[in-house]
């Protein structure tokens, strides 16, 4: 527009509808160019808004309103009639009444954590390698790793808890093969979280080794190629070519996994069956999540799985501030 | 790991997902009960939320309803799992978006009609054609308030018996036929528990005499007039059945007379067809499972015998959310279904024992004999004279959670191996914990 409207200094003095832009302000074309300012300048805002309404609506007001019941004792089904209590609900599941229930849910957040992230990243790590060969029908291997990411938790889970049942699955017969007792896999501890992990491994193995993938087929032929001539064998071109050029990748998906493994819930809560809303009989594979839930909507008291909420956002608040931190030192090295 | 399953948002939504969900439905309600009272024919739906089977979608109830109402259109909403359930009305108690009908479980019953809920409901002891005599009266006092409000009409009992398997009792050397075998354990719970132990010295292989201890322990409770209860109270550690029920529990388990099974779940449903248990306790909505999970190749294996005391496991209760639109109209639904002709029909069908004690006097219910078990059994007649037998108890607010934390107290010692000593103080710190 200032292009076509710049006039001539010794022009008419009759056409006045096109002054030079500075020198006398009026009528349309100052209106024209506020409008443009504020299109150029307004347009970004007005494009990112309708994420920050939906975000403020169903994001940041849960957050407060979350943040102000875990101050007050309510019940699910009289949420106007809050009666404020201070910081009880807190000390409740630090140290009164319900400590021994957060204490077992937060040391069973981090097992199921450490035992469904560890084995799943490094296999997803070992996959994309061998993904990444030239390797006949690769890309239907490819597509099929994300098969199990498409499949929902609940159709995944059952059809888990049924390879895992006692009565006559598969996990058991497997293991009649090579001589050794029924497991009664959902009763104990160790066989409960591991059962829920191999679920957790299934769901998401194929979907990391993608993301290790692509991050791979970025890294340089060149590099391998001085590597190979260098004598460095397919072991050591992995060891000391991909894995440092992954390092960002891997330590994203370790993130995001973590943040994943902190908030598990659907697996534990539908492998229980009739005992998923408290993780088991005895509360042998029960999350934080599950806590949350099971203090909220099986026993009615919503302020205290408030509490539960926040607890776990400000866990979700301090692994973010070490990915920060563990980030700035990797570039710093760099 | 479950990104998807829960995402972060909704971890700290969990007020605000389910006011959404209610504002959604309440949304729809509107647009749907709005529609109708807008058309100038005065068309009105009412909306009824069950859970389980309720069996009036399959006895046709809706359908000879809406005949004779034609201005009246009736849509069910229906959930499997009662505990589902009773979470999702409980967040719409408070955010709305109820049904017009809305179903109450007995374990719930003291709770809907305390003081935070009773307004919630109204009153039905004056809708057309409810006659108070005519339910069974300690049913009728479970859903009337301290003031005299009855907010909720009977549906249906639970009177118990003891299903047995005749072809594993024969194998065992013990009687088969029904009257012998109730003789075995007649008056007393700890016979039941002796007699699984002469069965398991001589059971067929791989096979317990009890699918669960804790059907044992909740049928001790139930065939007791003291519950968790007592003058408005938690009293559970005082209560002699629960004691009883424990103890009991305690020498099935120890006596390996119990399979261990977690009742309802899927291990539990395929040993049924597997044969692997003798008997399970067996309140009249038992029947429908035993026959579904057992499977047509097990016909005629099952018995149904006396317990050794008559009591209540179960049943539910019609109510009408005071808030409704249409708080007449269903008032006069709920007053029709459970009125004795159409209690009937659902017996036949689903068999539920009718909470309406006429209905057990009206053809077909009485000398109605089940195909399935026995074959023939006599069980309306079993079932509707233990109906009549049940003392009523004190149900408190929190029973269903109690009956809850109780059976999970018993699984702790039949599939985790806890001693008696280590479940029961679990037990009550899950009490102490949740009930307030």
């Amino acid at each position: 527009m200032a292009s076509t409207t710049a006039p001539s200094r010794n022009g008419p003095a009759g056409r006045q509808d096109t002054p030079p832009p500075h020198a006398h302000p009026s009528g349309p074309s100052v209106r024209r160019s506020r409008l443009h300012r504020w299109d150029t300048k307004g347009t970004p805002y007005a494009l990112v808004a309708p994420f920050f309404l939906v975000f403020a609506a169903f994001g940041l007001f849960p957050l407060l309103y979350t943040g102000w019941l875990s101050f007050h004792r309510v019940s699910l089904y009289n949420v106007d009639r809050a009666e404020w209590v201070g910081l009880r609900n807190y000390t409740d599941l630090f140290t009164g009444q319900v400590s021994h229930y957060f204490w077992n849910a937060l040391l069973n957040t981090f097992t199921l954590g450490v035992l469904s992230t560890v084995p799943q990243l490094l296999m997803a790590l070992g996959l994309a390698h061998l993904l990444n060969y030239r390797l006949r029908a690769r890309g239907f291997l490819r597509t099929a790793l994300l098969a199990p990411y498409a499949t929902s938790v609940a159709a995944a889970t059952l059809v888990f808890a049924l390879i895992f049942s006692p009565e006559g699955g598969m996990a058991n017969w497997f293991l009649g093969l090579f001589g050794a007792g029924p497991v009664h896999w959902e009763a104990g501890r160790l066989s409960s979280q591991f059962a829920i992990s191999v679920i957790v491994t299934w769901r998401w193995t194929g979907y990391n080794a993608l993301i290790y993938l692509a991050a791979m087929q970025a890294v340089p032929r060149e590099l391998y190629e001085a590597a190979a001539l260098d004598g460095a064998s397919r072991w050591q071109q992995f060891l000391h070519v991909t894995v440092p050029a992954l390092k960002p990748t891997i330590l994203f998906t370790v993130i995001v996994s973590t943040i994943g493994a902190t908030q598990l819930f659907g697996e534990p809560y539908l492998f229980g069956g009739q005992s998923g809303h408290q993780g088991g009989t005895d509360h042998q594979y029960e999350t934080l999540g599950i806590l949350m839930y099971d203090q909220g909507f099986h026993s009615s008291m919503l302020g205290r799985a408030s509490a539960v909420a926040w607890i776990m956002f400000g866990l979700l608040l301090l692994i973010g501030l070490v990915n920060a931190l563990i980030t700035r030192r990797l570039r710093a090295s760099q | 790991m479950s990104r998807s399953s829960v995402p972060r948002a909704r971890i700290r939504s969990v007020v605000l997902a389910s006011a959404a969900a209610t504002l959604a439905l309440a949304l729809t309600g509107c647009s749907t009960s709005g529609d109708a009272s807008a058309s100038a024919d005065g068309k009105i739906t009412l909306t009824v939320g069950t859970f389980g089977t309720f069996g009036y979608k399959e006895a046709g109830l809706y359908d000879a309803y809406m005949k004779q109402h034609p201005e009246i259109t009736i849509k069910e909403n229906p959930t499997t799992a009662e505990g589902n359930y009773w979470t999702a009305l409980q967040t719409r108690l408070s955010g709305g978006g109820l049904d017009d009908v809305q179903a109450l479980e007995v374990g719930r019953i003291a709770r809907a009609t305390s003081e935070d809920l009773a307004d919630a409901f109204a009153d039905l002891s004056d809708a057309p054609g409810v006659e108070k005599k005519n339910y069974l009266p300690w049913k009728w006092d479970q859903a009337t308030t301290a003031d005299g409000r009855t907010i909720g009409l009977g549906t249906d009992v639970g009177p118990m018996a003891i299903c047995y398997r005749q072809d594993l009792f024969k194998a065992a050397g013990l009687p088969s036929d029904p009257e012998s075998v109730g003789k075995l354990w007649a008056g007393d719970w700890a016979k039941f528990v002796e007699t699984g132990k002469r069965y398991q010295a001589k059971a067929p292989k791989g096979t317990s005499f009890m699918d669960s201890a804790t059907g044992l322990f909740n049928a001790v409770v139930s065939s007791s007039t003291v519950q968790y209860y007592k003058d408005g109270k938690l009293a559970y550690k005082d209560s002699p059945s629960v004691k009883t029920g424990w103890d009991l529990a305690v020498k099935a388990v120890q006596g390996r007379t119990s399979q261990g099974l977690k009742m309802f779940d899927t291990p539990w449903q395929t040993a049924f067809s597997k044969s692997t248990f003798a008997t399970t306790v067996c309140p009249s909505w038992q029947q429908a499972n035993i026959q579904q999970f057992s499977g047509p190749s097990n016909k005629g294996k099952w018995n149904i015998a006396q317990p050794p005391a008559a009591g209540n496991w179960g049943g539910s209760f019609l109510a009408v959310p005071a808030s409704g639109k249409h708080v007449d109209e269903a008032k006069k639904l709920v007053a029709w279904l459970t009125a004795p002709e159409q209690q009937a029909k659902v017996f036949q069908k689903v068999g539920n024992i009718p909470a309406n004690q006429a209905a057990h006097d009206l053809p077909g219910v009485v000398d109605y004999k089940n195909a399935y078990i026995g074959p023939d059994a006599a069980t309306g007649q079993i079932f509707s004279t233990a109906a009549k037998a049940i003392q009523p108890a004190e149900i408190g607010p929190h029973a269903q959670d109690l009956t809850g934390a109780f059976s999970t107290g018993v699984q702790l010692m039949e599939q985790n191996g806890k001693s008696p000593e280590e479940a029961w103080n679990a037990t009550v710190r899950q009490i102490d914990s949740t009930i307030q």
